[in-house]
């Protein structure tokens, strides 16, 4: 299996790419981006990237609908902040999150899901001290933040990837 | 080379209001590039286009296919997701190239460093 398969996530994901690229499942197009799948992920054990383990999936569909979600309603948010719908007194910052997630690919999805949510925005994240600096766009309440982020994102990644 | 004529009255209506939300987003993400004042909150703005702006037409787009060769296209998903994936990486160079600059000069809207548990 992990010598034929040495990366499956990623393989499946290739193929579900090259499906979609050629609009068919027809027999010939799915061996043919079966093979190069496979061929890809064979190439990529010269670079030896850490494995990914996503360990509940249905976790991870449940965040994704609910990150949908999230950008739909910061997006209204923002847009209301420009267009001066808002409060007068806005205040923006930065607020320091410290982070128990510690694997690079949950770290990855926490950074993509900062910054596609407008309003926050992944600013530096130490690897020292374990702690990322957002910014944030319409700051009324640092540990309010802190929380959200915490409980809404930080604790189903780390059901997902440790 | 238009096809807009084929195109069926809902499907039509649908990707028109699709087209013009995604393009208010992207309007009011560069309005917004314009009327905030400090660098940080400046990059905020534009993302309102690279997320729903971006989806809106690509919802857009993906209606008026389907409707057009009467089965679903879908490749617009691969669009979405590169988009979603590679705007960090930017977006980062860019904020921390902001803050080594800032920090440089000893701006004191930035927060400095965290102290680390070796520093002297």
């Amino acid at each position: 299996m992990s010598r034929w398969l040495p990366y499956p996530l990623l393989s499946t994901g290739l193929l579900a790419m090259w499906l979609l690229l050629n609009e068919s499942v027809a027999p010939g197009t799915v061996i043919l981006g079966g093979i190069l799948a496979l061929g890809a992920s064979w190439a990529l054990i010269a670079l030896r990237p850490a494995k990914a383990r996503v360990r509940r999936p249905g976790v991870a569909v449940r965040l994704a609908l609910m990150v949908v979600a999230d950008i739909v309603r910061s997006n209204i948010a923002v847009a209301g902040i420009i267009s001066g719908l808002g409060r007068r007194d806005r205040r923006s910052g930065f607020v320091r999150i410290p982070l128990e997630l510690r694997d690079p690919y949950g770290l990855t999805a926490l950074a993509c899901i900062i910054t596609a949510t407008p309003g926050t925005l992944w600013i530096e994240y130490d690897s020292e001290t374990q702690a990322v600096l957002i910014h944030v766009l319409d700051l009324v309440d640092e540990d309010a933040w802190v929380r959200l982020i915490k409980r809404r994102y930080e604790q189903r990644l780390l059901e997902i990837f440790e | 080379m238009t096809h807009a004529a084929e195109l069926p009255g809902w499907a039509a209506l649908l990707t028109a209001l699709f087209l013009l939300l995604g393009a208010a987003l992207a309007f009011t993400g560069s309005v917004g590039l314009l009327r905030f004042r400090t660098f940080y909150e400046r990059v905020h703005a534009p993302t309102l286009g690279t997320t729903l702006g971006l989806g809106c037409v690509l919802i857009a787009s993906m209606i008026a296919f389907s409707a057009l060769q009467s089965r679903p296209v879908l490749h617009e998903v691969l669009i979405a997701i590169c988009v979603t994936v590679t705007t960090p990486i930017t977006l980062m160079l860019l904020t921390r190239a902001a803050l080594y600059r800032d920090r440089r000069e000893g701006s004191d809207y930035v927060p400095t460093r965290a102290p680390r548990p070796n520093d002297h």
